[in-house]
């Protein structure tokens, strides 16, 4: 039987000589998406916002109809309401902001939820109501604090233990790669507009795991090399290192591609928002591990010297042990 | 590294196959069939983006206990003072800034009023809840310390979800959830409610009666302009009741607390029709029932809940019998809210919903059958790609895969966790990542082949050399998944879980596992050659 290789033997792609180039590129994408979400802003939900949401599906058409809805619920005073197609063309998710002064009154929020949705009924019968949330300023805030801290700590960790295991500056290079694969991500929600939830959270959470599984990879690799060809060139070392790993880059990102793409197309629509952010997380991830991480050591000066097998106390023992200290 | 002995073998089939097992019962569910009750049966708990439902979020204000406890501190104190023999005479009495402060008329009295009220600052722990000052020899001023209010809210609470709980259950609903969280938070999740509102309105009312005299000396130009009557309160009457838009004064001190209940009942008046609600008292409570109405005929008493009025009328006679009856502008259902609510006693502290989240019943089952099916077509890609790339160390990946998830959704179900539907997109997830550890294995495998190495040494090799990259990305993963696991409750919790059970799962079955497949195959088959 032939099996499938989808890197052939000896592939040598020499993906460092475009190093500076892509690294510009990203450059310019991660301050592009920093300048996105400056202008744009993100589509908080009401996790994030607070408020009122109501998300409907209207069982009876193909797509919701979404101007006359936003019309009429304007019409209520309470606003302009966000409304967004949610997962599917006839599902929508309605924000309308709480008043002044209301935003820790559940009550008023719920007058308001009701308002909505008897307003929709009354003109579409088909309007099933799927759910209805109501968060107040004070949980929407905590839960804005929670999820900050939630990226910041999972990056600094993440970043602190390749440092552990390897050196500061793979660390640094990891933390970056990181940096590229967030804000990219969240470039993509502020230019769509997709509505921003704890979902997403998650979802990024999730990529900044994945992604530093390529880095890690690549990373194990480089410095397997780096203590085996001790006269190479970092270039080619890192060349070679990528090279090596391609075909396992290639694989494990095609594997969770194809166990993602059903789930996006033929998934719970609700969940279309979080598994659009892993897709493209797993792509800029797997793209940062081999143009960010890796150029990133030669430029903070890892050579092939860097890991000599420093002489530890145990060798220093063994050493004196054997009266040649 | 390829050496299993029998004990090895056998205890890694039996750690397989009893975790894959308890995945059985959670299967048998979602296919609709019925698990037999006789065996056990730990099952995977839908969450309420599945199941359908509510989640509310109740918080407390510590500015209320803080109050409630100046009040309480406020009445020993008087009664203190009234019963001491001889008695102390204060005035000058204040509860402003938080503190409750007063002045005794005869400054010798000072040691005696300090002797009395001392014991009562300590609580039943050893916290010292009170903080006493005398100042300028003659006033007494009493604080709260932090402790004392923290001590209080923290029993306030632990009472507070066992009576959400009471309440919930007079309910009947299946299986809800009543949690504390952090200091001053509840959470409730009744999966499969059909009426969130009533359930709001259930735990959301505090249910504290009272009664109290009503003030007869208040001016009605000063109860309208919200002036109350040194010792009085002004009180306004509930909506809906023939009074509502009005208020009345009412004597602060000296009524009685509906706490000590033993029923209430919703009924109707055989003589109007109205929903009313008749209580009774234990013994306690009718005894100072008895004296409130005896010492008082004549006059008229308010009947307040949370902070309403619901009637005022004349205590015609001494009522000895301990049972009352209550009417207010009562619907059946809110007689029957307010029954279920006194029964299940009074909220110690007043609770005001943070956070609501309601799901409809049909989105839950839709989301559950679009995702299986996402799931069967993505693990069937992944499985063709494994063995189309490894052929025969393809098929042991796939064997893997299986048990993997077999194995995080029995875990899942042992544990008690929830599946909620990002937790669904978790399970998508570590089926694609789970091959990622064979991947790098098999391709290490190839690579150390194509070196020229004898097969053993290449398989040997490979796994030796994968399994410190492939340690370092999960462990790296698990980082990851424990930040996730920072969003205190609801689906995002239940994403992290499913991750961080899977990371686990999946290494033990993506090296572990096929280390031993591949080690059975080579000692049976000793080939000179491996297609990979």
């Amino acid at each position: 039987m032939k099996l499938l290789k989808l890197v052939p033997d000896n592939t040598n792609i020499q993906f460092l000589k475009l190093r500076v180039p892509f690294f510009v590129l990203s450059l310019v994408l991660i301050l592009g998406s920093w300048i996105a979400v400056g202008v744009n802003g993100l589509a908080f939900g009401v996790d994030f916002a607070g408020g009122q949401e109501v998300r409907m599906t209207f069982t009876g058409q193909q797509t919701a109809p979404i101007p006359s809805l936003r019309e009429k619920i304007a019409g209520l005073g309470y606003g302009e309401p966000v409304v967004q197609e949610f997962g599917a063309p006839n599902q929508v998710s309605i924000r309308v902001a709480l008043p002044e002064g209301t935003e820790d009154n559940p009550d008023a929020a719920k007058k308001i939820g009701e308002q909505v949705i008897a307003t929709v009924k009354a003109d579409y019968a088909d309007a099933r109501v799927d759910g209805n949330d109501t968060v107040s300023g004070k949980v929407a805030g905590e839960f804005r604090n929670q999820a900050i801290l939630a990226l910041l700590a999972a990056m600094a960790a993440v970043s602190v233990y390749i440092w552990v295991r390897f050196e500061w500056q793979f660390g640094v290079g990891a933390m970056f790669a990181l940096v590229h694969d967030v804000s990219i991500t969240l470039g993509m929600f502020a230019l769509t507009q997709w509505e921003f939830s704890l979902q997403i959270v998650a979802a990024i959470l999730a990529i900044i795991g994945y992604s530093l599984n390529d880095t890690i990879v690549v990373y194990d690799r480089i410095r397997e090399n780096l203590k085996k060809f001790r006269k190479m060139e970092m270039g080619a070392l890192l060349d070679l290192s990528v090279n090596e790993t391609l075909a396992r880059t290639v694989m494990t990102s095609l594997t969770l591609f194809i166990a993602l793409i059903p789930l996006l197309f033929f998934g719970p629509p609700s969940l279309f928002g979080m598994v659009a952010a892993i897709t493209v997380g797993l792509f800029v991830g797997t793209y940062s591990s081999v143009y960010m991480a890796g150029p990133l050591l030669i430029w903070m000066g890892v050579t092939t010297n860097s890991f000599v097998p420093t002489e530890t106390g145990l060798d220093k023992q063994e050493k004196i042990a054997r009266g040649e200290a | 590294m390829l050496d299993f002995p029998l004990w090895k073998k056998l205890s890694l089939w039996a750690t397989t196959l009893a975790a894959s097992l308890l995945a059985l019962p959670s299967l048998v569910n979602v296919a609709g069939l019925d698990w037999p009750a006789a065996l056990p049966s730990p099952q995977v708990n839908l969450g309420l983006d599945l199941a359908g439902g509510s989640h509310l979020l109740l918080e407390a204000k510590a500015a209320d206990v803080r109050a409630q406890r100046l009040e309480n501190m406020e009445e020993t104190v008087r009664q203190l003072m009234r019963n001491a023999t001889p008695r102390i005479r204060i005035g000058d009495v204040s509860t402003a800034g938080g503190e409750l402060s007063f002045i005794l008329e005869n400054a010798a009295d000072i040691d005696r009023a300090r002797g009395l009220i001392e014991p009562t600052m300590q609580g039943a722990t050893t916290v010292r809840e009170w903080e006493l000052k005398v100042v300028d020899g003659q006033r007494i001023v009493l604080s709260q310390t932090e402790a004392g209010v923290n001590q209080a809210i923290d029993d306030a609470m632990d009472s507070a979800t066992e009576v959400v709980r009471r309440r919930i259950d007079e309910l009947g609903t299946r299986e809800p959830t009543i949690i504390r969280q952090g200091d001053t938070r509840i959470v409730v999740q009744v999966p499969g409610l059909q009426d969130p509102e009533a359930l709001k309105a259930l735990v959301g009312q505090t249910a504290q009666l009272e009664f109290k005299l009503v003030d007869l000396d208040a001016l009605p130009t000063n109860i309208q302009a919200g002036i109350a009557p040194p010792g009085s309160e002004i009180v306004p009457y509930a909506p809906g009741t023939p009074g509502a838009g009005s208020a009345i004064a009412v004597k602060r001190l000296g009524g009685i607390r509906g706490d000590n209940l033993t029923g209430a009942q919703a009924e109707r008046d055989p003589q109007n029709g109205q929903s009313v609600v008749s209580i009774a008292f234990d013994a306690q409570g009718g005894a100072k029932f008895a004296k409130l109405t005896t010492e008082n005929v004549g006059k008229p008493f308010a009947i307040i809940l949370d902070g309403q009025v619901l009637s005022a009328p004349n205590i015609n006679e001494p009522i000895l019998g301990g049972r009352a009856q209550i009417s207010g502008s009562f619907t059946p259902e809110s007689s029957n809210n307010l029954a279920i609510s006194l029964r299940s006693g009074a909220l110690p502290v007043p609770l005001a919903v943070v956070e609501e989240r309601t799901v409809g019943p049909d989105l839950g089952a839709d989301s559950i059958r679009k995702g299986l099916i996402a799931m069967g077509i993505g693990s069937l890609a992944v499985i063709a790609l494994m063995i189309a790339t490894y052929g025969r160390f393809g098929i042991y990946a796939t064997v893997a895969l299986v048990f993997n998830v077999l194995m995080l959704l029995g875990l899942m179900a042992l544990g008690g966790f929830t599946l909620s539907l990002p937790g669904i997109a978790g399970f998508v997830i570590t089926i694609g990542a789970a091959v990622d550890a064979n991947v790098l294995i098999n391709e290490r495998i190839r690579e150390e082949r194509a070196r020229g190495r004898k097969v053993i040494a290449a398989v040997e090799t490979g796994y030796k050399e994968a399994s410190r990259a492939i340690f370092d990305a999960n462990l790296t993963n698990l980082i990851s998944a424990l930040a996730l696991g920072m969003f205190g409750s609801g689906p995002v919790r239940g994403f992290a879980v499913v991750l961080f059970i899977g990371i686990i799962t999946s290494v033990f079955t993506g090296v572990t596992l096929t280390r031993m497949f591949v080690a059975g195959w080579l000692r049976k088959a000793r080939p000179n050659d491996i297609t990979i």
